[in-house]
């Protein structure tokens, strides 16, 4: 049984009591547990089952490593899987469900899988399923899906809230360990800025639970001295539960940051993703504590030592009454030492080493511990718990001498520096024979845009694992990181010398295919030391083969613990050296990082920006159905009674020709080109000539880019002498105003050309239809009458005391002024619009009635009849090229061969012989078929519409010869049907004459 | 004629730190090379002094801001754009500039209290903390652009009117109680 000691416990507050649940069961924890801690107190050993066997699962480590404690936590809207139990703090009224098991966490079917290991090894998915390949998608992945899986999918919208935020500093410190502080002390006094970001809640890591001494006081003591220190820097932040996750190019870093997940529904965010820029990273991110490779090392009760040593000092809680400790090094008889002391009973000490004489073997055994030098555990014994381990010796093939009857099994294997942050930009690592341990080669370091070291890795990350060389390593580290020659005494510690560790990988050595076949490696993805020996017979000689073949490290822990156990025995089965077998590569994020920490505030309203016209408002409470226009929402149709929306088109339309009609055109861009250059310039970038339009007068213009495709269209407007104002589609306002800047900066850098974009300065309102002059008449102000105001003209003026540009423009066929007021009266000249307008019949209408309206005129569309391959020639705009020019964008491009030839489809307007509508995306067909048996074509339509105007359908399109081809009938295909027949006729289709203008 | 209406109607929100809309103000963009003769003297009419790169002048109600190399934004009360406009026309007749009515184009917010930096180190990739007094940065609210300053009181934050209400969002969602940075 695991239990709660009665006394101790670093980090526990007994007099806080806590309530939670586990898989519906009422369990009490103490404030300052981790849920880890607090299910094992109640004797929750048990907490999951392992991926492909569903072998029973408990804690095996006591910090971010852990592969099996994972749960859900919470439920419905705050459901969050895979969450390690064992850096979740418990707090009161936290549920957490076990995963990965059916029907029950106790009793799973899945188990079944675990008698038929012998026909599941490593690559069985690969080797199995491969043939017949369809079977793959529609058979097997869906079947093994579904009896895979960790965590539950969290099935509604997320109802916690997240945020980023940014962060600047000189050095950055990864880990709030006595290194950690050490580094942050040496760079702060050094005078740099820094921020020390430590994981847990709780500052000093590891050597308060070890004992050390520093500066001749106890570590616990150091650590608080030390934190307190640097919380008096103002140039210092400190952060606990922050996660340095990931480096990234130049010292960028991202971080997450776990603010209210043990106080949930306090309001606060959840978790924020803290994205900082560092000049410098120092990596004192620690090291792991590796397993031993023994048959049987997966069964709940087996635990690392120094997480046996963390439950029992941190928590107060025994994981149960005798823990047979065994080892390869000193380290793990702190374990032992530290059970001891806690009136627990430690059996043996196994140790795979010949002699065991430090000082920390020879106070072991003063103790009166039994030590066993150059024994091993064959194996151990028990299915959902330790009961009893049976030892032999390490050099032989594990038979059995002896059986000890345990609760519980500390394994030590040594240590592994947690090199990640070194990694992740590059960093590169040496193999160091002596502590057995890969670790960060300072001469080739991470580097950044100055090609200096940018991570500094500090103590036992750089491993240095004694506390007395890791804070002499950490003020290096910090020094060093903070650019400072102002180096620092480091703090001093107690030396207890600790021999050296030997080291092994599979235990004992020679151990039976048997014994190696439960061996676990990666206990989450159930990958065993005969899975990897496998692999290395079948050929994967690259640990990243092997990797992937085994699915070796792929588990949620990333291989913490597993990676360098499973590189060794791959190397063991290659007869290679373990740093030329090497590791596979470490890649951010170091620990998972939520999506919603990483999506922060983007969700709901501000998921993305919404752009509103300044008229925005009277549409949405006017029965505006929006269209998303880019970032713009624009009405498509204003809805009434109980139409749908083809009938609100066909009556905003019918009035708009009958009466007036408003159309919101703010969104319009409006580009202001200035200079004495300007004429010159606009002349360039349009087709036609733009240098020619006199001062009060609009024209309509074409650009093109460089290669002679139609780009974007609109009206061009002459201000003053050396001032036009030209007009952008909505879609093409920044792009446009881009391509000018571009042009200006890149290439006619000496042309005396300013460009401003003031799209968003005005509201613009298009007032049409043959009312249209009698509403402006009754608003006020100017005169609008065709003789002052013709057609293609403009005048700034006032209408109903609002200052206005009037532009007598129009792209819907009919009488229409375009109205351009200041942005901030755009809402109140809209109501004086639609006040005047009320006994004349006004309505506003949205962006489909003007598409139709346009259609109906023949007028183009960029995006409809252009889609980045059609030249102004297609759309017969010829006349709206220049011919006298000698140059504009896109001239030399539409003269090449394609370009120019008779060949190409160009415009013309169709109308089905039975009045139908052609529909959307139609092609004209051809006889015969081409290269690919595909039927040919001829053409295709490029807009369609009913047209209430005309009572029929009418559509525009391109075919090849065009207009020369009139009154010809083709055929359109139709989806699932036959095609339809219509007759080439001219785009034209409404008030050919123009009369209509007024 | 009535008041000119800000994009938002000036909507405020007290978290931890305030924020409120607050304009409109009036607003001119200015292109002219800085070695334009007379541009330190067209400034000086309107009251305002050239700013220097990547600062911003202020005198009362009226601010210079420097945008980029060849671009200036002066801020002056709403009423008084036509007069600075025309006041520009005269100084800098003759040289090569563009000055243009921006006014209505945008939308600008107060950032106030003790945390209010807080605010802007959620949205903006700035080191807000080593912000010189009169510096003006031209940077991102989350996904779009926004130039802010600080004064003795807090920050003005200036963006595209159209996305008033996005940026109006992130700074309620921002500045939420109980979500301080520090």
């Amino acid at each position: 049984m695991s239990t709660r000691l009665s006394k101790g416990g670093r980090l526990i507050d007994r007099a806080s009591a806590i309530e939670f649940t586990f898989n519906g069961k009422r369990l009490r924890g103490f404030k300052g547990d981790t849920l880890a801690a607090s299910l094992l107190a109640n004797d929750q050993m048990l907490v999951g089952r392992s991926f492909k066997y569903h072998r029973a699962r408990g804690m095996v480590a006591s910090g971010a490593e852990e592969p099996n404690a994972l749960v859900n936590l919470g439920r419905g809207a705050f459901l969050e899987p895979n969450q390690r139990a064992t850096t979740t703090e418990t707090f009161d009224g936290l549920e957490a469900q076990s995963q990965n098991h059916w029907p029950s966490l106790e009793f799973d079917v899945g188990v079944i899988n675990n008698s038929l290991a012998r026909f599941l090894p490593g690559g069985f998915y690969y080797k199995t399923f491969i043939h017949p390949r369809f079977a793959w998608k529609h058979i097997f992945e869906p079947v093994i899906r579904s009896a895979a899986g960790l965590g539950k999918a969290p099935k509604e919208m997320d109802g916690d809230r997240y945020e980023q935020a940014y962060a600047f500093c000189d050095v950055l410190v990864a880990g709030g360990g006595i290194a950690g502080l050490q580094a942050a002390l040496a760079a702060a006094l050094g005078g740099a800025r820094v921020m020390v970001l430590e994981q847990t809640p709780v500052w000093g890591g590891r050597a308060p639970v070890d004992g050390d001494v520093i500066d001749g006081m106890a570590a616990g003591d150091w650590v608080a001295k030390t934190v307190a220190a640097l919380a008096a820097m103002p140039h210092v932040t400190l952060r606990t539960r922050c996660t340095a996750s990931g480096v990234y190019d130049h010292g960028y870093v991202l971080a997450e940051d776990r603010v209210a997940d043990h106080s949930p529904g306090d309001g606060r965010p959840k978790k924020r993703l803290w994205r900082i820029r560092a000049t410098r990273i120092a990596a004192a991110t620690g090291a792991l504590e590796r397993p031993l490779s023994f048959a049987g090392n997966d069964i709940p009760g087996v635990m690392l030592a120094s997480a046996v040593r963390d439950y029992v000092v941190n928590w107060a809680v025994s994981p149960g009454d005798r823990t047979v400790v065994v080892t390869n090094n000193d380290d793990a008889y702190r374990t032992a030492i530290a059970l001891k002391e806690a009136g627990l009973a430690v059996p043996c000490i196994v140790d795979a080493r010949a002699q065991a004489n430090g000082p920390l073997p020879m106070q072991a055994r003063a103790l009166g511990i039994r030590i066993e030098t150059g024994k091993a555990i064959a194996k151990v014994k028990g299915g959902k718990r330790v009961t009893g381990v049976s030892l032999c010796m390490q050099a032989g093939e594990g038979a059995a001498l002896e059986d000890i009857q345990c609760d519980a099994v500390a394994m030590s294997g040594g240590w592994s520096p947690v090199v990640h942050l070194w990694s992740h930009c590059g960093g590169k690592l040496n193999w160091d024979a002596t502590q057995a341990m890969f670790r960060p080669d300072m001469a080739r370091p991470p580097t950044s845009h100055d090609g200096q070291a940018m991570v500094y890795p500090a103590g036992a990350a750089n491993g240095a694992l004694q506390a007395a060389d890791a804070l002499a390593d950490a003020a290096l580290a910090g020094a060093m990181a903070a650019g400072t020659s102002t180096i620092i005494t480091a703090a001093t510690a107690e030396a207890r010398g600790e021999a050296a560790l030997e080291p092994v990988w599979v235990m004992p050595q020679g151990a039976s295919y048997k014994l190696r076949s439960k061996m676990w490696l990666d206990y989450q993805n159930d990958v065993k030391v005969s899975d990897v020996q496998l692999a290395a017979r079948e050929g994967y000689e690259s640990v990243e083969h092997t990797k992937r073949y085994t699915t070796l490290g792929m588990a949620t822990d990333q291989g913490k613990l597993s990676n360098i156990n499973g590189l060794a025995v791959l190397a063991g089965a290659l007869n290679a050296d373990i740093p030329n077998v090497g590791t596979t590569t470490f890649r951010p994020p170091y620990t998972p990082v939520t999506f919603g920490a990483l999506a922060g505030e983007a969700r709901g309203e501000i998921f993305q920006p919404l752009r509103r016209s300044p008229i925005h408002a009277w549409h949405e409470a006017n029965a505006a159905y929006f269209e998303p226009v880019g970032l713009w929402r624009r009405p498509y149709s204003f809805t009434r009674g109980g139409e749908n929306h083809a009938q609100s088109i066909e009556r905003e339309i019918l009035n708009t020709r009958a009466n007036v009609g408003l159309l919101d055109a703010s969104t319009l861009g409006k580009l202001i080109v200035k200079g004495p250059d300007a004429g010159r310039f606009l002349d360039m970038l349009y087709t036609n000539v733009m240098s020619s339009l006199p001062i009060g007068k609009c024209r309509y213009g074409l650009m093109c880019n460089e290669n002679g495709f139609l780009s974007d269209d609109g009206v061009v407007v002459r201000l003053t002498e050396d001032t036009w104002l030209c007009h952008t589609t909505t879609g093409g306002a920044e792009r446009i105003h881009g391509h000018m800047e571009d042009w200006l900066q890149c290439e006619w850098w000496d042309w005396q050309v300013y460009v401003a974009n003031v799209t968003e300065q005005y509201a613009q309102i298009a007032v049409a239809g043959p009312k249209s002059r009698a509403v402006l008449e009754k608003l006020g102000g100017m005169d609008v009458s065709a003789e002052t105001l013709p057609f293609m003209a403009f005048a700034d003026g006032v209408l109903a005391g609002l200052p206005v540009r009037v532009y007598r423009i129009s792209f819907s066929g009919e009488l229409s002024y375009e109205i351009a007021v200041p942005a901030s009266y755009g809402l109140e000249l809209w109501h004086k619009l639609m006040e005047a307008g009320a006994d004349l019949g006004v309505m506003p209408y949205g962006t489909e009635a003007m598409h139709v309206m346009r259609a109906e005129k023949g007028f183009i569309m960029i995006g409809d009849e252009t889609d980045g391959t059609v030249i102004p020639q297609d759309l017969n705009l010829g006349w709206a090229i220049s011919k006298k020019k000698a140059d504009y964008l896109g001239k030399r491009g539409q003269e090449r061969s394609f370009l120019a030839s008779p060949d190409r489809w160009t415009l013309a307007g169709f109308e089905t012989l039975d009045g139908s509508v052609i529909a959307d995306g139609a092609y004209i067909t051809a006889p015969g078929v081409n290269a690919n048996g595909q039927g040919n074509t001829q053409g295709r339509v490029t807009s369609t519409y009913y047209s209430p105007t005309l009572k029929k359908g009418i559509a525009m399109g391109l075919i090849k010869g065009g207009l020369t081809r009139l009154g010809e009938v083709v055929e359109f295909t139709r989806l699932g049907a036959a095609p339809v027949k219509a007759k080439i006729v001219d785009p034209v289709f409404y008030d050919k004459e123009g009369k209509n203008n007024g | 004629m009535a008041n000119p209406a800000a994009p938002r109607g000036n909507p405020r929100f007290d978290g931890f730190a305030a924020v409120r809309e607050i304009g409109p103000l009036g607003m001119i963009s200015l292109r002219a090379k800085r070695d334009v003769p007379g541009l330190a003297a067209a400034f000086a009419a309107l009251g305002l002094t050239l700013p220097d790169p990547r600062r911003i002048t202020t005198a009362g109600e009226k601010a210079a801001g420097w945008m980029s190399p060849d671009e200036y934004l002066l801020i002056l009360p709403y009423g008084e754009v036509t007069a600075g406009l025309a006041s520009l026309a005269q100084s800098l007749s003759g040289q090569h500039h563009l000055a243009v009515n921006v006014s209505d184009a945008r939308a600008v917010f107060r950032i106030e209290g003790v945390k209010a930096d807080q605010v802007l180190k959620k949205i903006a990739p700035v080191d807000i903390d080593r912000m010189a007094q009169g510096e003006l940065r031209r940077s991102r609210a989350a996904q779009v652009a926004a130039a802010f300053w600080r004064d003795d009181t807090g920050y003005t934050l200036v963006c595209f009117r159209s996305v008033a209400g996005y940026v109006m969002g992130l700074l309620e969602h921002s500045a939420m109680p109980g979500s301080a940075l520090f």
